[in-house]
């Protein structure tokens, strides 16, 4: 019989892996030449890729950033013998020539530094929202941020902005002491009531006088010349930031237990999600004037905005509320249980969860509400697309194509992508548990 | 659960008063003619069989279920559709669950000062303060600063226990607390409820722990059909019951 019994004298110690574990062998073995089937997809994908790549690299690396129309690019091309599809190579004259045009339209080129401030001072606006490590006080640059852009960009009197934002004030201060004197419905009433009448007939005058006194500020720029990926960013910026705090609000809506609110809320977004956004644009554009008092001037870049911001916050409530359903009961009852008020259990409690959940859905409702940006080329404002089809409409690049479109595409693909790049670092900063 | 906790002092201030209380959902009645007195300093154990009404019944207390007929009154405050008093009575009445229900998102200590700090308005060191003491009175001050989700379901438990106490509620409701446990972690909640019950907490606690409700409670409650069936004291409830119902009840959890 066998001696069962066995004693280890000393531990063995650890051994590096084997190579085929580790390292770049490794991993090649491990995922491209596992076994035969797998071997014979990584050489027909393998061949795929590199003949695809041997057709573009060429046309990419081509010779023709100087040139400085379609005609020149062909004939650098052709005396280099090249030919083919697209005339053998890209003509990129046309992205060195145009490319300011763009980036910032028909605005003014001596002028270019205030949308680049505009973009520097979004960074930075940004920045608090986004890290956790920025420092704290740029949240009161985020604030006033809108006004500041608004300024910037458009140029005109300081005290068109300036009174604008103080309706903000006016409202705190209404809230602030209506509510002290008749409480706090009167309150909230109050704190709606007269920043809207502040608005609506105080915030003109106001203006015009003050500038009257003390004329403060810059050359005003009309919105027709601005244009190219500001606007884009403009618009785009400008639904994302205002259509999350307006999707949650629907999205609470759509939940709530006071019929007349949950319908109204049910309404809009079933209306605006049945309806294609290019309709809202064309309603911004023409139908809006007819509904405005005559001789109001409504600016079509502002009509747009609130257009693309309805749209997408209707697709946000969407969004939240898949985020709400997926919240088990028990947390509310939970915040209820120990005493948290509504505002203050969706705010400390679901809210946190929920939007946690949505992450992804809220950034694929983001990335698409930028890229819709380009309908806009559709009722006649200057969006990348918009101008494409005005340089393709120059003598000198008319017939060019992929290189235009190619430079568009690939801006677009770098705000999308990191957006979603955000989103997937945001999911791993919040994960808690496990 | 070493000592009896008989000799626990009960007062003559009523604590919640549940007159002729009625509840639906839709055409169900869950609740039918509840009476109940609930005294300072009880620790009641409300037993029956699933669906029988006796979680319903807790949560009308601190309004979680609405009732539809009859009066809820807790500490004096009356128990109307006034969401004034409703948050009254829910700071004053501390509640714990089958599922924990912790906040995942943020960590056990800030799941313990929320409240107070939101609620009660006290500081930031204040609640702190508290949120420790309670913590380190459940056993994890170790745990402050992990997530509930790093924690094993016995000491969620007793993390839920500890946040609602740092509310300093007078009454504690215990909505099956031990139901989603394994065996070895119900030992550790019920021993943090015994203490609680030694410190004289007035508790309505549901649960199928009969062993608890032997040791510690100074009346059990046995309902069945939304109704109350039976209660006594718990030597008499489980040595002697009365109604067949409640016999066959018992045969049945204590017959293995």
């Amino acid at each position: 019989m066998a001696d069962l019994s066995f004693v280890r004298k000393e531990i063995i110690p650890q051994r590096a892996a084997p190579l085929s574990q580790t390292g770049i062998i490794g991993w090649f073995r491990k995922n491209m030449f596992s076994d035969i089937p797998n071997t014979i997809l990584t050489i027909i994908v393998g061949y795929f890729i590199i003949s695809i790549l041997g057709n573009i690299l060429p046309w990419v690396f081509s010779p023709t950033w100087n040139s400085v129309s379609l005609t020149e690019c062909r004939g650098i091309l052709a005396e280099l013998g090249r030919s083919g599809h697209g005339g053998g190579g890209a003509c990129w004259g046309v992205i060195r020539e145009r490319w300011l045009q763009l980036l910032f339209g028909f605005y003014p080129s001596e002028l270019y530094w205030r949308p680049i401030l505009a973009f520097v001072l979004l960074g930075l606006a940004l920045a608090p929202v986004l890290f956790d490590k920025a420092s704290r006080k740029l949240i009161y640059l985020t604030a006033i941020y809108p006004f500041l852009c608004f300024w910037l960009i458009w140029g005109g009197s300081i005290w068109f902005p300036v009174t604008v934002f103080s309706g903000f004030i006016v409202a705190y201060l209404g809230y602030v002491y209506v509510n002290k004197a008749f409480g706090s419905l009167a309150g909230v009433i109050a704190s709606i009531a007269l920043p809207v009448l502040w608005w609506l007939f105080i915030t003109s005058p106001l203006s015009i006088s003050l500038h009257s006194i003390m004329p403060i500020g810059s050359e005003a720029i009309e919105s027709d010349r601005l244009g190219g990926f500001m606007l884009a960013v403009l618009i785009g910026v400008t639904g994302i930031a205002l259509s999350l705090p307006i999707g949650i609000l629907l999205a609470l809506g759509r939940q709530s237990n006071l019929p007349i609110l949950k319908a109204v809320c049910v309404c809009f977004i079933e209306f605006i999600r049945g309806v294609p956004l290019i309709t809202l644009l064309f309603v911004a554009s023409t139908l809006l004037n007819i509904f405005l008092p005559p001789g109001s001037n409504f600016d079509l870049i502002l009509r747009v905005m609130i257009m693309v911001t309805l749209f997408a916050s209707a697709y946000m409530a969407e969004v939240v509320r898949g985020g709400l359903a997926a919240l088990p009961k028990g947390q509310y009852e939970a915040a209820d249980s120990l005493g948290l008020d509504y505002w203050k259990a969706q705010r400390l409690i679901i809210m946190p969860q929920a939007l946690k959940i949505s992450i992804p859905g809220i950034v694929s409702t983001f990335i698409g509400l930028f890229k819709d940006t380009t309908l806009v080329s559709i009722i006649g404002l200057l969006d990348p697309l918009g101008l494409s089809t005005n340089i393709r409409a120059d003598m000198a690049w008319n017939g060019i194509l992929w290189e235009l479109y190619g430079f568009v595409g690939l801006i677009f693909f770098i705000f999308c992508f990191s957006m979603s790049r955000y989103s997937m670092y945001l999911e791993r900063k919040l994960a808690t548990g496990h | 659960m070493a000592n009896a906790k008989k000799q626990l002092q009960v007062s003559d201030e009523v604590a919640i008063q549940i007159t002729n209380m009625n509840k639906w959902y839709g055409s169900f009645h869950v609740l039918r003619d509840i009476d109940l007195t609930v005294n300072r300093g009880e620790r009641i154990v409300i037993a029956g069989p699933s669906g029988s009404g006796k979680s319903t019944l807790i949560r009308c207390i601190n309004a979680l279920e609405e009732h539809q007929e009859g009066l809820i009154t807790v500490d004096g405050t009356e128990l109307s559709s006034d969401l004034k008093n409703i948050d009254t009575i829910r700071s004053e009445v501390g509640m714990c669950f089958q599922h924990f229900n912790l906040f995942p998102h943020l960590t056990i200590l800030e799941n313990c000062m929320l409240a107070p700090v939101w609620v009660r308005k006290t500081t930031q060191k204040e609640a702190k303060e508290t949120a420790m003491h309670f913590l380190e009175k459940v056993k994890i001050p170790e745990q402050a600063d992990k997530y509930p989700g790093q924690l094993s379901g016995g000491q969620q438990q007793r993390v839920a226990i500890a946040r609602s106490l740092c509310m300093k509620p007078r009454i504690m409701l215990f909505d099956e607390p031990t139901s989603a446990l394994d065996p070895e972690m119900i030992k550790e909640v019920l021993d943090t409820m015994v203490q609680l019950a030694e410190d004289g907490m007035t508790m309505l606690v549901v649960t199928h722990e009969m062993g608890f409700a032997r040791e510690v409670a100074n009346r059990v409650i046995f309902m069945d059909e939304g109704q109350i069936i039976e209660q006594n004291e718990p030597a008499e409830f489980f040595d002697n019951p009365q109604n067949d119902r409640t016999k066959l009840f018992l045969s049945q959890i204590l017959g293995h």
